[in-house]
């Protein structure tokens, strides 16, 4: 098996990478299952996402004006969008400090990678909190129900809490998620199994998922 | 590269052993009890499923003789005759049964890399069969919207089981998704990342391939499903119109507004035509690997296998549409969806010749399994065949709901693969239990099955091209039919019930072998693939007692000139014996 072959080059040398023996890619199995399973939650989204664009295209009814309706005012005029943005950057800010757990996870220091994680949880539960007062909202003041609303097709309200509220289920399962993962960092569990904290990245890739997935939402929902 | 491989830390891990008869028999995480676990329930399933398909038979053989079969019972049973068969059995068995039997063992792992979680997707599919079972007992009964479920009339009074059945149905869909993303996952992660030392990409057994290729499409074509059945739950449920348009029915409005009926089509057949070949890719390798074994000679064209099952798999995404050519979509739709259906012939043709080819001046042995696979080019060619007529826009739309579709989808996607489920059983029964079947018992099965099929199957052509409409519960006074088309009719229901009786031979065997059965050979075909190298039969927990395999040649060294048998196991160092032909690369 050791005689010096010379490897080929190129794309030839590329397929027989992946073709080797062992393993494909040189990772966890753990993070391999994960950006599968990413993989396939993109198609669920889509699906989602497409389905949404399908009916708002067929339905007759008008189609209520997003930057109308996700409007909030603080004692004067009303500012469109302005929860969804907040929303957006503490998200956003989110990945950010997973991205620093990530970081510190492999330098092995247990406690900042301990609070970065906290920090990212909290940070999504005000996120999903936010989404609570938003859809709290739209139910008592707008009079916004999945099967009709006041404003215009019956579409709009189905479809937004149908996928905000897949969404949010989530964030909220990451939340769960990375308070598991922060509580066993703190308490040395991966430090008795050989201290591999590849389960934090591979936390982290779920995280930036669900991230991601909530600027198409952003894009598709209520920009458009 | 900074990862090291499993194969490559195996002594360091520590391997339990489960002690307890639950954690051993019942709440195993062993993949071989799982699988075992998985087929027992898909063909228990299975059984009820063809129980229903009799009930079928004899309302359209002999019409208004039986009092137990109603019109909306008749729909029930279509709907979970099909429902059943499709997901519950085929994708159940080749999936969550062989793939978790045969992955680690032609692979040479240990098992699964996550067996906890390939335990949980046993219980949840588990779970998923008793809502889907429950159906049939709640009020209204089980749901009669034919297997695709379209609505708007799924959900609108009138179809049987619009309270209770339609819900539970839909629920155990999304269940049974929960289950096979476990599952599924597992398998993928533990082709791509746990083989062997030795065993490259391209000396994995075309079983191994044709059951990882339908796994990535399950994974993403079942989305689609779940996805539908959301948004019918809802539809059914909370009155949402995400397919639902302003309808009424006698009289009554249903209050939905505005939506898309064609959407689900489109989220469906997404789904489903990926379906089609998640359960016939399994079935590709797996009678590739039963056609050389018992032809003694190495599959044709391999590397073409493997690239054609991979072209299959890609297409198999964007022909969704040629489902939907009678649903009025656009013109230019069905042109673009024909031309990709019509292209999906290449590489399945290409599989064809291969296997035909593999046979050609073979040492060929007609053991059970092998007449078995030989059969499955008979019937897959038919069923192929006749795809190539319903794939064409034109010829599909008069035959379109017809019973030659339904004689075209039995063909390829129900008795092509079925055929290859006995063959599997058959062939790899002396290893997963340790015991020799009857081979008298077997062959008799075998005839009467494969030639029973045809003679239910080709009238149905027929009847197709006569125009007798398909889920019709009684055809009533329509003069274009001939009487004959009667006649067939009830020819064919003495054939289904004949061959839904033969199976009881399958049955009678298995508790034959597991009681009397003579001690099987460890590898009793003088097979090359890993499984069959296990230090002992069945392969105990672990599979491989201390040490792991090595793979030192490609799984097709039959018959290879110059060395004394007429085989070569993969794990057999290429300094003892003479490789083939290795288009592994060996590095």
């Amino acid at each position: 098996m050791s005689e010096a072959v010379l490897e080929p080059t190129g794309t030839q040398g590329v397929v027989n990478d992946f073709a080797r023996d062992k393993q494909v890619f040189g990772v966890p199995w753990g993070k391999a299952m994960m950006w599968i399973f990413l993989l396939s939650d993109t198609f669920i989204f889509s699906c989602f996402l497409v389905g949404y664009m399908s009916v708002r295209l067929a339905t007759t009814d008008p189609w209520p004006i997003p930057s109308e309706v996700f409007a909030l005012s603080f004692g004067g005029e009303p500012i469109p969008l302005i929860l969804i943005a907040i929303m957006t950057f503490i998200l956003i800010t989110s990945s950010g400090t997973m991205a620093m757990a990530v970081n510190m996870g492999y330098r092995k220091d247990r406690k900042k990678t301990f609070w970065l994680m906290v920090a990212t949880a909290l940070l999504g539960a005000s996120f999903v909190g936010m989404q609570a007062f938003e859809w709290t909202k739209l139910i008592v003041e707008e009079g916004v129900r999945p099967w009709g609303n006041p404003m215009g097709a019956a579409q709009f309200g189905s479809s937004f809490f149908m996928i905000t509220g897949f969404h949010g289920m989530h964030v909220s399962a990451g939340v769960i998620y990375l308070l598991i993962v922060a509580n066993r960092v703190r308490n040395g569990f991966y430090e008795r199994r050989g201290g591999n904290y590849e389960i934090v990245e591979i936390a982290g890739l779920y995280w930036h998922f669900v991230d991601l997935v909530w600027v198409f939402i952003f894009a598709f929902f209520y920009l458009w | 590269m900074g990862y090291v491989a499993i194969a490559d830390r195996d002594h360091e891990i520590e391997h339990h052993d489960p002690q307890t008869f639950i954690t051993k028999y019942v709440w195993s995480q062993d993949h071989k009890v799982i699988a075992i676990q998985y087929a027992g329930t898909a063909i228990f399933v299975g059984v009820i499923a063809l129980i229903l398909s009799a009930m079928m038979r004899l309302q359209l053989g002999f019409p208004d003789q039986f009092s137990f079969i109603n019109p909306e019972n008749y729909y029930q049973f279509i709907t979970m005759h099909g429902m059943i068969m499709v997901i519950y059995l085929l994708t159940a068995l080749f999936l969550g049964g062989f793939g978790n039997y045969l992955i680690p063992l032609m692979c040479g792992s240990r098992d699964m890399v996550f067996p906890y979680m390939n335990m949980l997707s046993y219980w949840v599919y588990l779970l998923s069969v008793i809502i889907l079972l429950i159906s049939f007992f709640v009020p209204g009964g089980s749901t009669g919207a034919g297997w695709t479920l379209y609505p708007p009339q799924a959900i609108m009074p009138g179809t049987p089981g619009v309270d209770w059945g339609i819900i539970l149905m839909l629920a155990s869909l999304a269940v049974f998704i929960v289950a096979f993303t476990m599952g599924g996952l597992n398998y993928v992660t533990t082709v791509l990342q746990a083989r062997c030392r030795g065993m490259t990409l391209m000396r994995m057994p075309l079983s191994v391939w044709g059951i990882f290729m339908a796994t990535i499409l399950g994974l993403l074509a079942f989305p689609a499903l779940l996805v539908s059945a959301i948004m019918m739950l809802l539809d059914k449920t909370i009155m949402t119109s995400f397919f639902m348009p302003a309808i009424s029915s006698m009289g009554v409005d249903s209050g939905h507004t505005g939506g898309s009926p064609i959407l689900f089509q489109h989220l469906f057949w997404f789904f489903g035509h990926p379906e089609v070949y998640i359960v016939a890719l399994p079935a590709f390798g797996i009678v590739s690997d039963l056609l050389s074994t018992h032809a003694r000679k190495n599959i044709f064209g391999y590397r073409m296998m493997v690239w054609a099952l991979i072209a299959i798999g890609g297409l198999s995404f964007i022909v969704w549409a040629h489902h939907m050519y009678v649903s009025g979509m656009n013109p230019y739709f069905g042109f673009f969806f024909a031309t990709t259906t019509l292209i999906i012939a290449v590489p399945t043709a290409i599989k064809v010749y291969n296997w035909v080819l593999t046979l050609w001046e073979g040492n060929i042995h007609l053991r059970v399994p092998m007449l078995f696979a030989i059969a499955f080019i008979f019937t897959f060619i038919h069923g192929g065949l006749t795809g190539l007529f319903l794939g064409n826009v034109t010829i599909d739309l008069p035959l379109s709901d017809t019973y030659f579709v339904v004689a075209h989808f039995h063909m390829v996607m129900g008795v092509s693969p079925i055929l290859v489920v006995f063959g599997a059983i058959y062939h790899w029964w002396p290893k997963i239990t340790g015991k020799m079947y009857n081979e008298t018992l077997g062959k008799w099965h075998f005839w009467m099955t494969f030639l029973g099929t045809y003679s239910i199957y080709l009238p149905m052509h027929y009847l197709g091209f006569a125009g007798v409409p398909r889920r019709y519960f009684a055809m009533g006074n329509t003069e274009f039919m001939p009487e004959s088309a009667q006649d067939l009719n009830a020819w064919i229901t003495m054939s289904a019930l004949f061959v839904a009786a033969t199976q009881v031979l399958f049955f009678i065997n298995v508790i034959w072998s597991l009681t009397r059965g003579p001690k099987a050979d460890p590898n009793p075909w003088d097979a090359t693939t890993l499984e069959w190298q296990t230090p002992d039969t069945p392969p105990k927990h672990g599979n491989w007692g201390h040490d792991l395999p090595e793979c030192h040649r490609w799984a097709y060294d039959y018959s290879v000139p110059g060395y004394e048998d007429d085989f070569i196991p993969q794990n057999v160092a290429a300094d003892v014996a003479p490789a083939g032909r290795d288009h592994g690369g060996a590095h």
